[in-house]
């Protein structure tokens, strides 16, 4: 067995015997923190597909987080109110049925991602950074520029999705439904990455004028993974607003664009296993300094800027060692 | 009184799109030159602002306080780049990102360490502080004609500085062929750190410039810095008359949307909903502005010296 499948074995091992684990420690508010951990790890596994195999920094994907989170949050509020969904024809009142919701959050982040990947796609490199990160703080002023949603201050989540028997305010369960779809969505990427699609995706990353000479049409492939990815994180924006009964613009604030980036790379990008690793350690991080101060961030910042000068690799490089990349 | 009025808004994205070049000019010559994203830009911005102010409760004196702003965001950003970032320069722009990132963070707990959350305060000088009429009847604030002044004071120095000056010659050179310039025996390394410095200061002084206008809080360095970025995206990276010309339609863009988008709107809509949909129209108006030149020229509307 190898020291990367084994790696593998033991995380998927902790993050099935979390909750037992969280229990027998008699901390069992351990459950809802490694739910949360779960959910951003799902957004920084997306990112990665797109930032560690197709070399497109997008400082923006915090945009579809959110976007995902306000699908659900709107359709709660419309389905507590019992209102009309005023910019949708017909009179629809919303639902709070996950498997309407959560399928909406995903399609409705996937188009989002399609009109603003087709614009940035058209350009790269610093460009791309900044166009991707001004197109989600678009989407923050519109959202904190609408009362009927909240505005500045959010909307409240009346009521948790309904999963059909489950109970989602159940830690437990809600812990279970989120490991699914971060192991579905894993899964996925994984099959991505390894396929004809994702060796294209990666052509690009290391040469994309060979693979255009090569009869690539590269702008497609790039914009279509660039909306998978964007769907990945509107789901995981869908389990953050029930995570937290909340959703407001902050989600889609650039800060939050960027901690997913720094998860990405804390845990090793272009590794899909490392994200998850990162987002686990920087959120037990911040769990764990914001015990000791409020500043917290005065230790994180430098942290930050310490890793990037001096550990590249990333947590999985370290724990796997050898090559870069997983295949 | 329409026309008052648009006079006035014009005025007023005037010297909006001025601040934003103040800020432009610097991120745009660290690009250019060191082909470098620096963040931490607006952070210098929001140091600049709280100096000025502490400066210049301290001092009494507005013109000590911008000098002190300044030069505080100049050092501040010449060490921040001798210590940490001139190690970046040779590595892939997600590397500066993150780093810079971190710079953020770190300046903007710093900044609540030191001075607090709350917001400061702070009012422009005496002879500054009443209106003046350019066009009789119109009286237009005088700090805000002097904010225009200084603008384009920086804008004309600016174009002296790279036109004429030896320092001038080398920014051109870096940005063209930074080994040639290497090779040819000028000290990079200086080049970059002084480079950085300006860009550090001008930062500082829109900062120092912001603070009667604005309230001075942490996170209004992010705040313009965002808005930087879609002037110098329009205006094209690395080009400091792409950055002013970006910096006015920007402003423009944003002034004139937020005074009469809702106005317009008031035309298709009932007056509460055409204020709500006008305001979110205008909230994103400069970033569609973004979008078209994008599609017209993904590249920008000017070319820097280096391409």
């Amino acid at each position: 067995m190898s020291r990367r499948t084994l790696v593998h074995l033991i995380g998927l091992a902790v993050l099935l015997c979390l909750p037992v684990l969280a229990d027998l420690s008699g901390e069992p508010f351990l459950v809802n923190v490694s739910s949360r951990v779960l959910i951003y790890a799902l957004a920084a596994v997306s990112l990665d597909l797109i930032l560690g195999y197709g070399a497109m920094v997008s400082f923006g994907h915090g945009a579809f987080f959110g976007i995902g989170a306000y699908v659900v949050g709107i359709l709660t509020h419309h389905a507590f109110n019992a209102e009309d969904i005023p910019f949708l024809p017909g009179d629809w009142v919303g639902t709070t049925m996950a498997l309407v919701q959560w399928p909406l959050a995903i399609i409705v982040s996937g188009v989002f991602a399609l009109v603003i990947g087709a614009l940035s796609l058209r350009t790269r490199g610093v460009y791309f950074i900044m166009i991707t990160l001004a197109f989600a703080q678009m989407l923050y002023y519109f959202m904190i520029s609408l009362p009927n949603y909240g505005g500045e201050d959010g909307l409240n989540l009346w009521e948790r999705s309904t999963l059909g028997p489950l109970d989602l305010y159940d830690e437990w369960t809600f812990y279970y439904v989120c490991l699914i779809a971060l192991l579905g969505f894993l899964f996925l990427t994984r099959r991505i990455v390894t396929s004809r699609f994702g060796m294209v995706i990666r052509g690009c990353q290391q040469n994309e004028t060979r693979m255009r000479a090569l009869g690539f049409p590269t702008y497609r492939y790039k914009l279509t993974a660039f909306v998978i990815a964007g769907m990945g994180a509107g789901l995981a924006g869908a389990l953050a607003a029930n995570h937290t009964e909340f959703v407001g613009p902050g989600l889609m604030h650039w800060t939050r664009s960027g901690e997913i980036m720094v998860m990405v790379i804390l845990g090793g990008m272009g590794t899909l296993f490392g994200p998850v690793l990162g987002a686990a350690t920087l959120l037990v991080m911040e769990e764990v300094l914001i015990h000791y101060t409020e500043h917290w961030m005065v230790i994180l910042g430098p942290f930050l800027l310490f890793v990037v000068l001096f550990a590249r690799r990333g947590i999985y490089g370290w724990l796997v060692g050898g090559e870069k990349h997983d295949d | 009184m329409t026309s008052a009025l648009i006079f006035e808004q014009t005025l007023n994205g005037l010297q909006h799109g001025l601040m934003l070049f103040l800020m432009a000019a610097g991120l745009t010559l660290i690009f250019g030159i060191m082909n470098m994203i620096n963040l931490a830009h607006g952070s210098l911005y929001m140091a600049g602002a709280y100096v000025t102010a502490t400066a210049a409760a301290a001092s009494g004196s507005f013109a000590i306080g911008v000098v002190t702003g300044m030069v505080a965001a100049g050092i501040t950003g010449a060490a921040l780049e001798w210590l940490a970032l001139r190690k970046l320069y040779a590595r892939d722009h997600l590397d500066q990102v993150l780093a810079t990132f971190g710079v953020i963070l770190t300046f903007n707990e710093l900044t609540k360490i030191i001075w607090g959350a709350q917001a400061l305060f702070m009012s422009a000088p005496d002879w500054l502080s009443g209106t003046v009429e350019i066009i009789p009847g119109v009286p237009y604030p005088a700090y805000r004609l002097f904010i225009i002044g200084v603008g384009l004071g920086v804008a004309v120095l600016l174009r002296h500085l790279i036109v004429k000056t030896r320092l001038g010659m080398l920014i051109r050179a870096g940005a063209t062929n930074r080994e040639m310039v290497g090779a040819l025996g000028v000290d990079i390394d200086r080049l970059y750190t002084v480079v950085f410095g300006i860009g550090a200061m001008l930062a500082g002084l829109a900062g120092a410039m912001a603070g009667p206008v604005l309230a001075i809080e942490v996170g209004m360095g992010e705040r313009i810095l965002i808005l930087t970025f879609v002037v110098i995206i329009i205006g094209g990276i690395g080009s400091v008359r792409g950055a002013l010309v970006g910096a006015l339609l920007v402003g423009m863009v944003d002034t004139f949307g937020r005074a009469f988008m809702p106005l317009i709107m008031r035309a298709f809509l009932e007056p509460a909903a055409a204020d709500s949909v006008g305001a979110s129209v205008s909230s994103v108006s400069i970033y569609i502005l973004m979008a078209i030149v994008l599609i017209v020229r993904p590249r920008g509307l000017f070319q820097a010296y280096g391409n």
